[in-house]
């Protein structure tokens, strides 16, 4: 019997080396082409028009743009999805979940570039009416993934849970929550990549960000500024899908 | 309450368990027509297992789960050994129930230890105080406490997971033990092991235990009293393993029970508690003639060879013996070998098995015992027949008395309903002398 208990806990020991393996690559692949950037803008021959969006100051002070605008919105995002997730499984909520998710849907399925334009109207041409939009544009992976973490839970862990004498929100914290992280954070990641690409478009409102090399680039006809701009969102992007899964590997609950 | 054994079955020990009592208790769900339980009012003794059996549907989880209000009665009222646990505080009523679920129902993410420390947790109990109880349990559920405690459930097998399940329930010792279909989630072979231990955890801890199952052979096998449901957790009959057996309700109990009453009730006695032949017992190294001699002088065909720790190696016949000069340490491995703690259904399988319509019987640490026989599990039936046809002088209260009742509810006992179908709503006692 213990040899055959024994088994899967080699298996288990062996697992998680692999994963962490097959974290290594991409961190790498985005060290290298920060480097290979850094290298190209030092040595490039560029003209007086170019170096004037990129120099490193300047380059630094949009990537903070970028990173304050797709933060805060992902800040706004858990705040508001997850207790929203959570709530509309609990059993009285349940019935109204169905249309929640259609105005989350609804705010994903919607152009994102028409979305930040409008509210700007609405709310102004400024950073604040580009994280709305982009909490609006990245609300729904969150929500949704919260939702179908908790209702993944199995049944009968909650009803065992329940039996024992946890009151519901003692299961909830206890049983239901560290049971969906993997799901919720997988939820979690998908909106952060979606909110570091659509970033991007805060500069047709004004409210900068890596976007502005691009539109820049492209009202100055300046290709290798524009690339640049593309090039250095979709770095990003990579570093915090990578983060991303970095959490979720530290955050897996031990046991699953 | 007033509570008596009944004789059939003599509490040992001290009874660690709390009486249920459940007056009148009625569920109904929204929407639905008929309630899925029908004003029932059942007496669980106190350090007894009790199942409840019925088909899917028939409102015995609901019945369960009202016990610990997991579901809330619509009306009625519970009563946990003296106090009324009706409007109690759900969780805190839950905290002094153990519950136990198909599967264990450990959570995924937390190892052994922490799974079985949850409620003592709850009750505030020190870490030391804690670790010391799972160890304690691990124990009793015959787990090493070092190599299990930090596992995760993943990392143990089905059976495991299920013992595991029990400890936690039992962590904070609890009067009463509340199971929904335990033992359904493993393979037989495990299922007869972990029912095996539970009887012998019970003999142990005598707490009450309520089991729903729709398993009549593990019924027998576990319950000391067995409520039989028809629809609406309607009380068909409400007995001892042996009076059910011997004398169901009615057809819809004869149904339930199944072909092969009579050997269900080989389950309801062990090995140990027959009168066992005895048999010449010959050590390796005798001479075969002299073995021969006292095998002859005893009337036998047979002698059996132990080794010297007492465990039977061989068993031959008189002409085997009479081939052999000194009697050989050889071990044989096809012995029909029994231990003491088996059902004569497992002896009789296993007799049947060997084709020498006899096995062998080890006790405590393999020695042997004995000699049983068909003549000796035929006798045994005969005689629990009679003593189970003999009415025991107390059976706790079961009835239904919700507004369907076909029949007029008295406690003085009733006589099996004419209608054939499940009588709703009979009163299930027919030990009180309703009978011709």
């Amino acid at each position: 019997m213990s040899a055959a208990a024994a088994a899967p806990v080699a298996g288990a020991r062996g697992r998680p080396r692999r994963a962490w393996l097959a974290l290594l690559p991409q961190p790498i692949a985005v060290l290298l082409g920060f480097v290979a950037f850094a290298v190209w803008l030092s040595v490039a021959d560029l003209t007086a028009g170019e170096r004037t969006t990129l120099n490193t100051d300047t380059l630094l002070s949009l990537m903070r743009e970028h990173l304050a605008l797709t933060f805060v919105s992902a800040l706004i995002v858990l705040v508001i999805a997850i207790p929203l997730g959570i709530l509309l499984t609990r059993k009285p909520f349940v019935k109204v979940s169905g249309g929640i998710l259609a105005v989350a849907n609804f705010g994903q399925a919607a152009p994102a570039i028409g979305l930040i334009v409008l509210l700007a109207f609405w709310l102004g041409f400024e950073f604040r009416a580009a994280v709305v939009a982009l909490v609006l544009y990245a609300v729904l992976p969150v929500l949704r993934n919260t939702m179908i973490g908790l209702q993944s839970v199995d049944a009968r862990l909650v009803e065992a849970g329940r039996g024992m004498g946890m009151s519901a929100f003692s299961v909830l914290m206890k049983v239901e929550l560290p049971l969906a992280v993997p799901v919720m954070l997988s939820g979690i990641r998908t909106a952060l990549v979606l909110l570091v690409g659509s970033a991007a478009l805060a500069t047709f409102i004004g409210a900068g960000g890596l976007g502005l090399l691009i539109t820049t680039g492209v009202n100055l006809f300046l290709p290798r500024v524009l690339v640049s701009g593309a090039i250095l969102i979709a770095l990003l992007a990579l570093l915090i899908d990578w983060l991303g899964r970095l959490v979720e590997h530290v955050a897996r609950p031990k046991g699953l | 309450m007033s509570r008596t054994d009944s004789p059939a079955v003599p509490s040992t020990g001290d009874v660690s368990g709390k009486a249920i009592r459940l007056e009148q208790v009625t569920k109904r769900y929204p929407g639905q027509a008929s309630p899925a339980v029908d004003g029932i009012t059942l007496e669980i003794p106190a350090g007894k297992i009790v199942m409840l059996v019925g088909p899917s549907g028939c409102g015995k989880t609901t019945t369960l789960k009202m016990i610990n209000r997991l579901i809330e009665p619509t009306e009625g009222r519970i009563v946990l050994g003296d106090d009324d646990v009706t409007d109690i505080d759900g969780d805190d009523l839950r905290r002094r129930i153990g519950y136990v679920i198909q599967a264990g129902g450990l959570f995924p993410h937390m190892t052994v230890a922490t799974n079985i420390g949850i409620v003592p947790k709850m009750l505030g109990w020190s870490k030391e105080r804690i670790a010391a109880r799972v160890d304690e349990l691990l124990e009793l559920v015959s787990l090493d406490p070092a190599t299990y405690r930090d596992r995760f459930p993943r990392e143990l097998s089905g059976g495991q997971q299920q013992r595991v399940g029990v400890a936690r329930a039992l962590a904070a010792d609890p009067p009463v033990l509340l199971m929904d279909e335990p033992f359904g989630a493993v393979d037989p072979i495990t299922r007869q092991r972990l029912q095996d231990e539970l009887i012998n955890i019970q003999h142990e801890l005598q707490k009450t235990i309520v089991i729903v199952t729709h398993d009549f052979d593990e019924a027998v096998k576990l319950g000391d009293w067995i409520v039989v449901f028809s629809e609406g957790a309607h009380i068909v009959q409400y007995d001892t393993p042996e009076r059910i057996l011997a004398e169901p309700a009615n057809e819809f109990v004869e149904n339930f029970i199944g072909s092969g009453a009579g050997l269900k009730q080989l389950t309801l006695s062990r090995v140990g508690d027959v009168d066992l032949e005895e048999a010449v017992v010959a050590s390796p190294g005798e001479s075969g003639a002299e073995v021969l001699a006292r095998a002859k002088a005893a009337g036998h065909n047979h002698a059996v060879v132990v080794d010297e720790r007492n465990r039977p190696i061989a068993w031959p016949s008189t002409r085997q013996l009479s081939r052999l000069t000194t009697v050989p340490s050889t071990v044989d491995d096809d012995l029909p070998v029994i231990g003491s703690g088996a059902t004569l259904n497992d002896a009789l399988d296993t007799m049947l098995v060997s084709s020498a319509g006899a096995a062998l019987v080890t006790g405590r640490r393999d020695s042997f015992i004995g000699v049983i026989t068909v003549e000796v599990v035929m006798e045994a039936i005969t005689r629990a027949r009679k003593a189970a046809a003999v009415a025991a002088d107390y059976t706790p209260v079961g009835t239904n008395t919700g507004p369907l009742d076909a029949l007029p509810t008295s406690t003085a006992g009733s006589l099996p309903t004419a209608d054939s179908e499940a009588a709703p709503g009979g009163d299930a006692r027919p030990a009180d002398g309703g009978r011709p």
